[in-house]
């Protein structure tokens, strides 16, 4: 019982925490990782290469909620790998609002 | 008084480094340092850093070729600049905007004429390799990737989406002629000309298996080769693309990065069948044949990217690994293979290993580098 109270309140903690935006530390790691390894397929400059254009103008039209899924899970059929076992859902969709508004340097 | 000293002595070490003592650039080289959109001049008989030369651009991606007289390094760079780097003079001779997104280049057989692939058009684009001028281009209306140079002065490259290999003879440099091999399978990612120059083989992303090319028979297609390596397993997920342009030939076997799996395949060059396969530590990225082809070392795709192997390509073993660093991003031999030069991105540092005891013997910084292109590589066919 004392178990279950315990799994409860994890699974509560990590759902919270995976509701929050990246700490300052984590966000810098996220912004070095879309750069140097999206970057190998997308292009440092996000302009696109093997993988399409990842810049704000590209991304505009596209539903936020679906790209980060595109980033957690890949798409089929394409070289466009799912990322899920190394990042949450809230630090998928932190990168997504960040390419629509524009990479920080 | 100090300071003026200082500058005085700099002055005189990089005049001395780059005009006047007469060398040769047998044993130089550039690394591309990616995101400062520069290179650095290195030498590798005292493995050391000449100089750095400035304003190449956006250098993702970016990879050189060399002059045949081994002068000059053409850097393609991924926003579809071509640079031509004088490395006596540790300077940029001529540079030109080719494309809007480029992938890599070759140069050919005679040194006259430079080819640069491009994802944006979809094409290659032919220029005089003195002057940068351009001469002819090919369109094809799909993404080039995995081009190498070919004897005839022709270059051979593969089309990702439409999933074709392209012969080029471009002996007549305004006016190339095309072969075009079609249903070589899906999805090439890229692909390499043999040491040999008579084979092309491509990387398919699309499905397990490779593509070949017997460049004396082209008209006679492309064959399927180690069909169904990956035994109908749900392959793991790729993270960085693999490169076959480094291709690592030793005696009669070819050791190629599987993809999708932790695997380095060798392939029988007698029978274009599979040998072995070696289980390694992550998704390879660059399987390299040290010269003499004993050994291939080997780097890998994000998250194993901090680690070297070296396979024994006579007991088909790992005998060693390496930690160079973070994210290692290429690995180059000296041309008779006493010293590997591995570049570590994340590290931002090039790490320099005796071959013979896999002592470090170097370590240079350097801004977040990539590619490291020695100018042996101006008299091997397929580099």
């Amino acid at each position: 019982m004392l178990r279950f109270a315990l799994f409860l309140a994890l699974s509560a903690a990590a759902a919270l925490a995976s509701a929050q935006a990246p700490a300052p530390a984590r966000k810098a790691e996220l912004i070095d990782l879309v750069r140097q390894d999206c970057g190998s397929c997308h292009g440092l400059t996000l302009k696109g290469g093997l993988g399409p254009s990842l810049e704000p103008a590209a991304l505009a039209d596209k539903d936020a909620e679906a790209l980060g899924f595109v980033i957690l899970h890949g798409r089929r059929g394409t070289p466009m790998p799912p990322w899920r076992e190394h990042l949450s859902e809230a630090e998928a969709r932190w990168i997504v609002e960040q390419l629509q508004k524009g990479l920080p340097e | 008084m100090k300071l003026l000293f200082a500058a005085v002595s700099v002055l005189l070490l990089s005049s001395s480094c780059t005009s006047t003592e007469l060398r040769g650039t047998g044993d130089l080289g550039l690394v591309i340092e990616r995101a400062a959109g520069r290179v650095m001049l290195i030498e590798t008989t005292g493995r050391s850093a000449l100089a750095r030369i400035e304003g190449l651009g956006d250098l993702s991606h970016a990879s050189a070729v060399f002059s045949r007289d081994g002068r000059y390094a053409y850097v393609f760079g991924r926003d579809g600049g071509l640079t031509k780097v004088d490395m006596l003079r540790a300077r940029i001779e001529r540079r030109v905007i080719q494309s809007g997104n480029a992938i890599g280049g070759a140069i050919s057989q005679d040194g006259r004429i430079v080819a640069a692939a491009n994802y944006t058009p979809g094409g290659i684009r032919l220029f005089d390799a003195r002057t940068l001028e351009p001469l002819a281009e090919v369109l094809t209306g799909a993404k080039v990737v995995g081009i190498g140079d070919a004897p005839g002065n022709r270059f051979v490259f593969s089309l990702f989406e439409t999933g074709e290999i392209w012969v080029v003879d471009a002996s007549d440099p305004k006016h190339p002629s095309t072969q075009r091999i079609l249903d070589v399978g899906k999805q090439p990612y890229d692909g390499f000309v043999t040491p040999d120059g008579r084979h092309y083989i491509a990387g398919l992303y699309g499905e397990d298996g490779l593509a070949l090319v017997d460049l004396w028979n082209p008209q006679a297609g492309a064959r399927r080769i180690l069909g169904g390596y990956g035994r109908g397993e749900e392959p793991l997920p790729v993270f960085k693309m693999p490169h076959l342009r480094g291709w690592a030939s030793a005696g009669r076997y070819l050791f190629l990065p599987a993809i999708g799996r932790h695997e380095v395949l060798v392939l029988d060059r007698v029978t274009w069948t599979e040998a072995a396969r070696i289980a390694v530590h992550g998704q390879p990225v660059f399987a390299v044949a040290q010269p003499g082809g004993r050994r291939v070392w080997v780097n890998f795709a994000f998250p194993n990217n901090d680690v070297v192997q070296v396979i024994d390509t006579a007991a088909m073993e790992i005998v060693k690994q390496l930690r160079p660093g973070r994210a290692v991003l290429h690995l180059e031999f000296t041309p008779r293979g006493e010293q590997a030069w591995i570049s570590s991105r994340d590290d931002d540092v090039v790490v320099v290993y005796d071959t013979a005891s896999f002592a470090e013997t170097a370590r240079l910084a350097a801004a977040k580098p990539s590619g490291i292109f020695l100018a042996s590589r101006a008299a091997m066919t397929g580099f």
